[in-house]
């Protein structure tokens, strides 16, 4: 019973995906209503069956339900020997019920705890919410079928790493849930902006998923399987304790906090998260200010007893969460556009709750980021009307900016660079691109026009073919402003 | 004794299109000799895989055709061998070259060199299926010829490609002919793995010998060049004539310097501003990541790099068309600039994106699992590599997307005639779409059957069963390899026959077969 409802989770959103896929992909024309209504069902259908899955979990009183979809990909074990191969797999290597044949097995498990449930709870309510919201915002909009496919993209992607039981499977979620954003970020395609913020959001994603890859791929060699009920022991979360080494659990804690700050916006990333404003209303709210932006506190959540084995990992956690919190602080309040001041407000929660995990706290991060999220998108969603209700408070209230100006307030001097600082975002990505991206760009520039003389020598031409069209590929990725 | 297949489907799929070459050669109407290429293609293609299915039905590490020409002729029955590495690539490369045919506009079929892709087809057959040294010297000597005429046919200059081709050929006869005739010497073995080694770095267009394959995108016609890389001969070259016989230092050698070709390609590709540049050093990257995977001594890191050759051979082969689709109708694109094309080609956008996306292992495509098991193989044993690879892989990432945004986004792009694909194009998108989703949903088929490849080539790496020139250093006991040799065991001295995998630390000795011929044949 479990079983099929844990699948019907799963199944629904990866069913409206592939649906609307195959459409676009075959040049099925859906029409608007088809689309939503499709949406409405995997949605509502999902949604029931996480409530079961909680209903029955409070009913029978179970902390933990796994539930396995089998194995994906299984090489055998026995192979391996044959060709010699040491046996390394230490003997947690495998989960309990699994064959011990099994060598490498890339297992589809979902698991329905007190973290996943409220987790894919809040995912399907938020997403049906803003599905019923984008399908009036956008009617008419050329872009209304493609809005939807990388939406049902992004809610796959979210149902799967929040319910996933092993890393890999987390690390499918993830990625699905990087890609639906950058094209989400620029879904406004007939424009630069939007196109080169999307380009600048999937950079960082990738560099974070890099590091999330190596962290799940070591974690898989040391545990065994990936599997976390493997790595965190018998106990279900937040119980449990890692059954690595300190020293592996800082190396392997240090690749996920690099992937988790690249997701969560966290220093030094934090400059994708306003640009990531420039996709539709529909889609910032839900991503940015709701579900996407959590997702690398999820993962720490879900990473909780690899946190706790090392001192320095919750130090370092602690740290970071502090120092972005204290940065977004100062940007949020000066930015002079909603959405981004939104943006900074998000991230300010987002950063309390890693130092949250970073202190060892459990539940009360899962409590703040289901009313954070629930909050943020009401927030956004209203971002739109903010005219309206703006000139509605000054009609009743007065204008207090005027009234500042009457009583000649104005700041002080010396909180004039702490403004501009803040204003500029900490000039983040500047920074980013001028140490990092330049020279290394520069580098393979020079490299490129190299290769061409070489070539061109060879051929017995002294004309570089297309060395006069070569520009400086990142100018157009920083966002001025 | 080989087994044999049911019918005698390697020499059809090598004589089909080298009849269909010679046909469409006396064909003036470049429209009929079109609908002929597309049928030999098609034939061939079917042929291919017929051939893969009766080898999954015979279950034999190597089988032979049924009614061998060949060995009619010669009384050998080991020169046209298919075995568990090569099976797919025939029937991939035949796919490949079908779809770049069927994808070819009626506009650029003056051009495109009907006969000469063909020929092309014949050539890579019979070279994937060829089991012996001096005959798969030839073939991949010849194999160069095609795109050489095209070269000379279009007016280019033909100086790169020809001198670092020719060099390439000089060095693997030199290299070649050296081991046939050594006496076990160290100086011998060693000159004749300097020259193998060379031979495989260029023609594996390892940095910095790796101009030739920018040149020949720049001034071939794009299919020619697509499908003179993407069947990756090279690396199968590599696997059959090198890998055997050179030593360790000269396999670390090819290892580390793939690896690093990897990651400069990866980061050339981000900043190139010519589509077909871009595309070229994407492809050498995956190609190099794809060479310096096989020399992985784990039976998952193997099956990774092989998963990985062929959905890089599937997907880069895609990500091309979609290109030179592009091309096809604007002219060379500039990534200097956006053009906005998605709102007239919205099939094409969707198979680049596809395509792009699932040859840097996307989950989802057929990519993904190959590209986890390689850095899993590695991470095992050399977690730098899989840093490296990792890193490779998320340059790649940002490349595509890159050159994805550049063309089909960014503006309006304003045209007075129709720029949708055309519905041979169209079937090229969803066949090859199908083949990377499906393969990706539902990758265990092609795991398996690619683990399977790498379990036996460590295997036959392990016992030396199928080495001819020397005499097998280790004991058949399974118990007794490579990998489970003593970590601290002596290194012994570099002999023929001898080598190092490459990634393991130098103390521990493999031995490779020399060829894939069994010693039973060798024998008689």
């Amino acid at each position: 019973m479990l079983s099929i409802l844990g699948i019907c989770v799963v199944v629904s959103p990866l069913l409206l995906t592939l649906t609307l896929g195959l459409c676009m992909l075959l040049r099925i024309p859906l029409r608007e209503r088809i689309i939503s209504r499709l949406t409405s069902t995997a949605v509502v259908s999902g949604l029931l069956a996480s409530l079961a899955i909680l209903a029955v979990m409070l009913i029978s009183d179970s902390r933990h339900v796994a539930v396995s979809a089998g194995d994906w990909v299984r090489l055998p074990e026995t192979a391996a020997r044959h060709a010699g191969e040491p046996d390394t797999v230490p003997e947690h290597h495998h989960t309990p019920g699994r064959p011990a044949e099994a060598h490498f097995h890339f297992t589809l498990k979902f698991v329905f705890d007190r973290l996943s449930v409220p987790f894919v709870m809040m995912t399907f309510v938020l997403c049906g919410v803003i599905s019923a919201f984008a399908s009036r915002y956008l009617h008419r909009d050329e872009g209304f079928p493609r809005f939807f496919l990388f939406f049902s993209f992004f809610l796959t992607g979210m149902i799967l790493s929040s319910a996933a039981g092993t890393i890999e499977t987390l690390f499918f979620g993830w990625e699905l849930v990087g890609l639906s954003s950058a094209l989400l970020v620029a879904f406004f395609q007939d424009r630069r902006g939007p196109v080169q913020n999307g380009l600048r959001v999937w950079s960082i994603y990738r560099i974070a998923d890099a590091a999330f890859l190596l962290a799940a791929l070591t974690l898989h060699h040391l545990s065994g399987s990936g599997d976390f009920a493997g790595l965190a022991g018998q106990g279900s979360w937040p119980e449990g304790d890692a059954i690595i080494s300190p020293d592996s659990a800082l190396l392997v804690g240090l690749l996920l906090l690099f992937a988790a700050a690249g997701k969560s916006a966290l220093i030094p990333f934090s400059g994708w998260l306003p640009r990531a404003m420039e996709g539709p209303t529909p889609s910032s709210a839900v991503f940015y200010g709701a579900l996407s932006v959590h997702l690398g506190a999820f993962l720490l959540l879900r990473m909780g007893p690899l946190l706790e084995e090392s001192l320095l990992l919750q130090v370092l956690v602690v740290l970071l969460g502090l120092s972005t919190c204290v940065f977004a602080t100062m940007a949020a309040r000066v930015q002079s556009d909603i959405k981004s001041s939104l943006a900074f407000a998000s991230l300010i929660q987002v950063s309390l709750i890693v130092t949250e995990i970073g202190f060892g706290l459990r539940y009360i991060p899962l409590i703040h980021i289901i009313g954070h999220a629930c909050f943020r998108t009401l927030q956004l969603v209203r971002a739109p009307s903010l005219l309206k209700d703006y000139n509605s408070l000054i009609n009743a209230l007065g204008d207090p900016e005027a009234a500042a100006a009457k009583l000649g307030v104005s700041a002080p001097a010396r909180e004039t660079r702490l403004y501009r600082f803040a204003f500029d975002r900490g000039n983040l990505d500047p920074l980013l691109d001028e140490y990092i991206v330049r020279p290394v760009a520069a580098a393979l520039l020079w490299s490129d026009r190299m290769e061409r003389r070489w070539t061109a020598w060879l051929s017995g031409n002294s004309r570089t073919a297309g060395e006069e069209t070569a520009i400086q590929p990142w100018t157009d990725q920083t966002m001025s402003g | 004794m080989i087994s044999e297949l049911h019918l005698p489907w390697l020499e059809i799929g090598i004589l089909l299109p080298l009849l269909g070459a010679v046909i469409c050669g006396f064909t003036r109407n470049r429209l009929r000799g079109h609908r002929i290429a597309l049928l030999f293609a098609g034939l061939t293609s079917v042929c291919t895989i017929g051939e893969w299915i009766d080898f999954g039905t015979v279950q034999a590490f190597e089988a032979h055709d049924h009614w061998d020409l060949l060995q009619w002729l010669t009384g050998r029955s080991d020169i046209l061998v298919i075995d568990e590495l090569s099976a797919p690539l025939p029937a991939l490369t035949s796919l490949l070259f079908l779809l770049v045919l069927l994808a070819t506009l009626r506009t650029k079929l003056e051009r495109f060199p009907l006969s000469l892709t063909l020929l092309s087809l014949s050539l890579t057959n019979a070279t994937l299926s060829c089991h012996d040294p001096w005959l798969l010297i030839i073939l991949l000597s010849l194999s160069i010829l095609p795109a050489l005429f095209e070269l000379r046919q279009r007016g280019q200059s033909t100086r790169v490609f020809a001198i670092h081709m020719g060099l390439f050929i000089v060095l693997l006869l030199a290299g070649w002919a050296l081991v046939d005739r050594s006496d076990g010497t160290a100086s011998a073995s060693g000159l004749s793995a300097a020259l193998l080694t060379a031979a495989a770095l260029l023609r594996a267009g390892v940095a910095p010998v790796h101009c030739w394959m920018t040149d020949l995108f720049e001034k071939a016609s794009f299919g020619t060049a697509l499908l003179f890389l993407t069947p990756m001969t090279g690396a199968y070259a590599v696997m059959h004539l090198v890998f055997p016989v050179v030593p360790g230092w000269a396999m670390h050698s090819i290892a580390v310097l793939s690896l690093i070709t990897s990651l400069y390609a990866a980061g050339m590709a981000a900043v190139q501003t010519d589509a077909r540049r871009f595309f070229c050093f994407l492809f050498l990257s995956h190609s190099s990541l794809v060479l310096s995977g096989l020399e992985l001594v784990n039976v998952i890191g193997l099956t990774g790099a092989l998963c990985v050759w062929l959905s890089v051979g599937l997907s880069l082969t895609g990500y091309g068309l979609t290109i030179r689709a592009v091309e096809a109708r604007i002219g060379r694109i500039q990534l200097n600039r956006y053009y906005g094309l998605a709102e007239h080609t919205p099939t094409l956008a969707g198979l680049s994106l596809i395509t792009g996306l699932s040859s840097i292992g996307f989950p989802g495509t057929i990519g993904f699992v190959g590209m986890e098991l390689l850095v899993e193989g590695c991470v095992e044993f050399y977690p730098l590599v899989g840093l490296i690879l990792v890193i490779s892989s998320a340059l790649n990432g940002i490349s595509i997307l890159r050159a994805w945004f550049r063309i089909f986004t960014g503006c309006r792009f304003q045209t007075s005639v129709s720029l949708r694909s055309r519905p041979a194009e169209r079937f090229s998108v969803v066949v090859l779409s199908l083949l990377i989703i499906g393969g990706g949903l539902w990758p265990q088929p092609g795991v398996a059957s690619r683990h399977h490849a790498a379990v036996e080539l460590l295997r036959l790496k392990d016992r030396g069963l199928f080495d001819i020139d020397a005499e097998p250093t280790q004991p058949e006991s399974p118990a007794v390899g490579p990998l489970n040799t003593p970590k601290n065991a002596p290194a012994t001295p570099s002999q023929p026959g001898t080598a190092y995998a490459a990634w393991q630390p130098l103390a521990t000795p493999v031995t490779f077969p020399a060829t894939f011929r069994s010693v039973d044949n060798a024998a008689q």
